[in-house]
């Protein structure tokens, strides 16, 4: 009796590591996997049988020494077996199935490096820039996250059937176009990186701008790109990598501060900055710093540059608004855009007074740009505000309330717009 | 996740052929099935006889009606189902992508209703606690 409750309990130890393991490292086993196998779905359920069967042996035979190694030699035995047998019944199979004959059949030498190269290679595909953006959000959510056509789809408002074909049009062109499953070479690493930057920072804001209805889903996908971006860190220290985890994480600090009890937004200004999570703030700065301390940074870095100024100050006034002028002067550098130029402008206002805030905004506006954007009239709004002039801040505010989608922006916007008639 | 695969097929559309080709063909479909049940992917199945052989009921008029044939009539019945488990809407198009039945008419994949099923289950439970305690 007592030597099986010492087994049963000896089982679930080696059990609960496995689901550790899965958590952690199965994506990885998963980029390998398709590496070798040279097709996702194949190394999809070669994943699945390598876990069951190390379900089966570790509990009896021992969790051997290296567990990733053992999973992908598993996996691609169990692939090549189960495609010998159905090669079988089905001709198809043996015209396509290079893998029927793996040129060395000699277990590879896995080491961490191998491993990291090919959880790149994952990453790198399913970013691709010949694949249209949202299939590339949906492939890298659900290839390199290991999350499901269902999770993806709840957490972006569309149905399961609409995210699947976006999946299967996507795998679909990785093949047909046979785009290679590689790390780029040094002098496309950096416009594809951009790509996978670009992808993490949506699935970041897509659950980090507040939006009524699933709201704990989307805090889950902000949680899915912080963890991408520590993933690529490690898989490879580039400065702009460094740049967007910090910006996430910075963001990411000041979650509990932004929404009232109701789910209204606080704007940056008005946030009880004691709810600022400090953990969060100190491993952003940290980033930001080893960023420019290598001297080549980019849109991400300054960004979270300037984010980081924000969390150091104790209150509004207290902001060192000169330090973010000039590091959104860096910004129009490496990036111009009138976005950034908008935010430049209510930095100026803040730094030397709303007069030479709103020339700037006017400046934007006589040029034609951002004429849709609800954020150029809000902008515009509360510098009119703060000086007194009522009819043209009215009017904004109403502009910008035309053009929010976003129902908390909305609430916020109305309220402003009420207070100022009173 | 559960998923329903529901298999149409022509109704002629295995008039003349061989019986031995028929049988050819279904055995591709039994090895098939073999290889979903390896990963633990196939739950069950049931293969439908012909839609001539049906009979639909409705509600009309304050009684059952009852007519000869399938509900619907198209060129496509349903001719079989099966009960598949896969991790998402992608892995069950991916695996029945890859059975032969899809190569004779259309499966269509429907996601079980998981939080109905649970009613089912809790009322059949229940049933079954009163046989015992009868």
């Amino acid at each position: 009796m007592r030597h099986s409750e010492g087994r049963s309990k000896h089982d679930g130890r080696v059990q609960a590591g496995i689901a550790e393991l899965y958590r952690q490292q199965s994506r990885r086993v998963f980029a390998t996997l398709i590496r070798l196998l040279g097709d996702f779905e194949l190394a999809e359920e070669a994943l699945q049988d390598a876990f069951t069967a190390a379900v089966q042996k570790w509990p009896l035979e021992g969790v051997p020494a290296n567990p990733q190694a053992w999973l992908v030699s598993t996996g691609r035995f169990k692939a090549i077996d189960a495609m010998r047998r159905r090669a079988r019944f089905d001709k198809t199979i043996a015209e396509h199935g290079h893998w029927l004959a793996p040129e060395s059949t000699e277990i590879e030498d896995f080491d961490e490096t191998t491993f990291k190269d090919d959880h790149l290679r994952l990453i790198f595909t399913c970013c691709h820039p010949s694949l249209p953006p949202n299939t590339r959000v949906a492939l890298t959510l659900r290839e390199t996250c290991g999350l499901t056509t269902e999770e993806i789809a709840s957490a972006f408002l569309s149905s399961p059937p609409n995210v699947a074909q976006r999946i299967v049009r996507g795998k679909a062109k990785i093949r047909e176009d046979k785009i290679p499953y590689e790390v780029p070479a040094p002098q496309e690493l950096p416009e594809r990186l951009d790509s996978v930057l670009s992808v993490i920072y949506l699935v970041f804001n897509e659950g980090y701008s507040a939006s009524s209805g699933a709201q704990a889903t989307r805090a889950d996908l902000s949680g899915e790109a912080v963890r991408l971006g520590r993933i690529l860190l490690d898989l490879l220290p580039d400065t702009e990598v460094m740049g967007l985890l910090a910006l996430m994480l910075l963001h990411e600090s000041r979650r509990a501060a932004r929404t009232d009890a109701d789910g209204d937004l606080i704007l940056l200004e008005e946030q009880d900055r004691s709810l600022w999570d400090q953990a969060l703030i100190t491993e952003g700065k940290q980033l930001v710093d080893r960023a420019f301390a290598s001297g080549h940074v980019g849109v991400y870095s300054i960004q979270a540059a300037i984010s980081a100024v924000h969390a150091d100050a104790r209150s509004a006034d207290h902001t060192d608004w000169g330090r973010i002028v000039d590091l959104y002067d860096l910004l129009s550098q490496a990036g111009p855009s009138p976005i950034v130029e908008l935010n430049r402008a209510v930095a100026v206002a803040m730094r030397s007074g709303p007069e030479e805030g709103l020339k700037l905004i006017e400046a934007i506006q006589a040029r034609g740009e951002l004429s849709d954007y609800h954020l150029l009239y809000a902008a515009r709004a509360d510098l009119c505000r703060r000086l007194g002039q009522v009819p043209d801040a009215r009017a904004a505010y109403e502009k910008a309330l035309a053009l929010a989608k976003q129902e908390p922006e909305r609430r916020y916007l109305a309220k402003r717009l009420q207070e100022l008639e009173r | 996740m559960k998923f329903v695969c529901l298999g149409y097929a022509g109704q002629s559309q295995f008039e003349g052929v061989p019986s031995d080709e028929v049988k050819a063909l279904m055995e591709e479909c039994f090895a098939y099935d073999d290889e979903l049940r390896r990963g633990g992917h196939f739950i069950g199945g049931e293969a439908l006889q012909i839609a001539s052989n049906a009979v639909t009921l409705r509600f009309q008029d304050g009684k059952v009606a009852v007519t000869d044939g399938p509900y619907a009539e198209t060129k496509e019945q349903l001719g079989g189902i099966l009960l598949l488990e896969a991790r998402d809407l992608n892995h069950a198009i991916a695996l029945m992508s890859k059975h032969p039945g899809v190569r004779f008419g259309p499966f269509e994949i429907r996601p079980a209703d998981e939080s109905i099923n649970a009613l089912i289950a809790e009322r059949d439970k229940v049933a079954k606690q009163q046989k015992v305690g009868k």
